[in-house]
């Protein structure tokens, strides 16, 4: 796996048991928001990834266990929103950005 | 080399869209991107069927990349900017590998695709058509490539910087975060390198940070100056950023990207790893 997976759908994921995974949908006003970008910080406020939500706004990161924000950008905002990744699970998290 | 030489902002790009000298070229790890809207008359290159060769873990040679160029419609004497997404990760990597084949006049948009969609500017989806043309790559430039034999004796003597992220170095974790955690058989880092992580080196809309901002950076996690510098990651993208950091921007001489990078390095039998969980 070279490339970022395929963030189009909300899978049931079969998330291993190394594995720490937080995913979710950026919305705005209640529908998914395309084209914003989420950023992944960590506890240090250190920049880790970043992707690009699908066209319904799904987004999904391969964390390590422990507590992380979600730095989402969109033209002319920005929001953080904190989520803690537990391994073996698959933790959702929403982010409304506001309109 | 200063940045004005290796940098285009998006006001300039604006301005030469229709430039027939002047070619835009997209790379981005999601190659799927450039369908979904594109700068106006950017051309894709897709890294994975085309910069690389499609058996062996190599860059494409001297004469795949000619032909590669010809088929583009990219002359010698084109100026090149790339862009792409995630801070232009993969447009560096590009640019590192037109340097290596000796393509002169080559530039990144600052930025990259993300800091032109947070811009509110145009994106299409016309595909350009562009003469095929006879482009003739120079030889590979050795001088900004490094190969795993020449990591080993480089401990304890080099600058080594590992781009990746704190829990990739700490061997935490063996691949970004957004990526299913697969690749080298061993986590960790080569002995004595500093983790400086590529993405300190942009802002959070994907812009470069000042010249000023770049020197501290590297002068501030111990980077000597004195020393020759090999950059690593997991596959070579990332560090390819902080080898167009440090040799273009900052004009560092003797830097090299090792492209083999934590994937094959974290694979040899034999060599000293350093793991800090």
């Amino acid at each position: 796996m070279c490339g970022a997976p395929d963030q189009d759908t909300l899978p049931s994921l079969e998330v291993s048991a190394g594995e720490a995974v937080i995913h979710g949908h950026v919305t705005r006003g209640g529908a998914g928001l395309p084209g914003a970008y989420v950023r992944l910080l960590d506890g240090t406020g250190e920049f880790t990834a970043e992707v690009q939500v699908s066209a319904t706004g799904y987004f999904r990161f391969y964390a390590a266990a422990g507590d992380w924000t979600l730095r989402t950008l969109a033209p002319g905002t920005s929001v953080d929103t904190p989520a803690t990744a537990v391994q073996g699970q698959a933790v959702e998290v929403t982010v409304d950005v506001p309109a | 080399m200063s940045r004005a030489d290796v940098l285009v902002d998006a006001d300039w790009a604006e301005a030469h869209l229709d430039d027939p000298k002047i070619v835009f070229v997209e790379v981005d790890e999601d190659v799927s991107a450039y369908d979904g809207g594109h700068i106006k008359n950017a051309v894709r290159l897709d890294w994975t069927q085309e910069l690389q060769q499609p058996e062996a873990r190599d860059l494409i040679d001297q004469d795949a990349f000619s032909a590669l160029m010809s088929k583009k419609g990219i002359s010698n004497d084109d100026t090149v900017v790339l862009y792409g997404g995630n801070n232009n990760w993969f447009a560096a990597y590009a640019y590192w590998q037109f340097k290596y084949y000796g393509h002169e006049n080559v530039k990144l948009l600052d930025g990259g695709r993300k800091k032109w969609e947070l811009d509110g500017r145009e994106l299409v989806k016309d595909v350009p058509s562009r003469a095929e043309t006879s482009y003739t790559a120079a030889s590979p430039n050795a001088a900004i490539r490094a190969f795993r034999d020449e990591v080993v004796p480089s401990i304890g003597s080099k600058n080594l910087v590992d781009v990746r992220s704190p829990d990739e170095f700490s061997g935490k974790i063996k691949a970004p975060a957004h990526l299913p955690q697969e690749q080298s058989q061993r986590a960790g880092h080569v002995p004595t390198a500093i983790n400086i992580p590529w993405s300190k080196a942009a802002a959070d809309d994907g812009s470069f940070r000042s010249d000023d901002e770049l020197a501290k950076l590297y002068a501030d996690q111990g980077f000597d100056d004195a020393k020759p510098t090999i950059a690593y990651c997991r596959i070579g993208e990332r560090s390819s950023h902080t080898w167009f950091v440090l040799h273009e921007l900052l004009g560092k001489t003797d830097v090299k990207n090792y492209d083999g990078s934590w994937v094959e390095y974290g694979s040899l039998v034999g060599v000293p790893v350093e793991k800090d969980v």
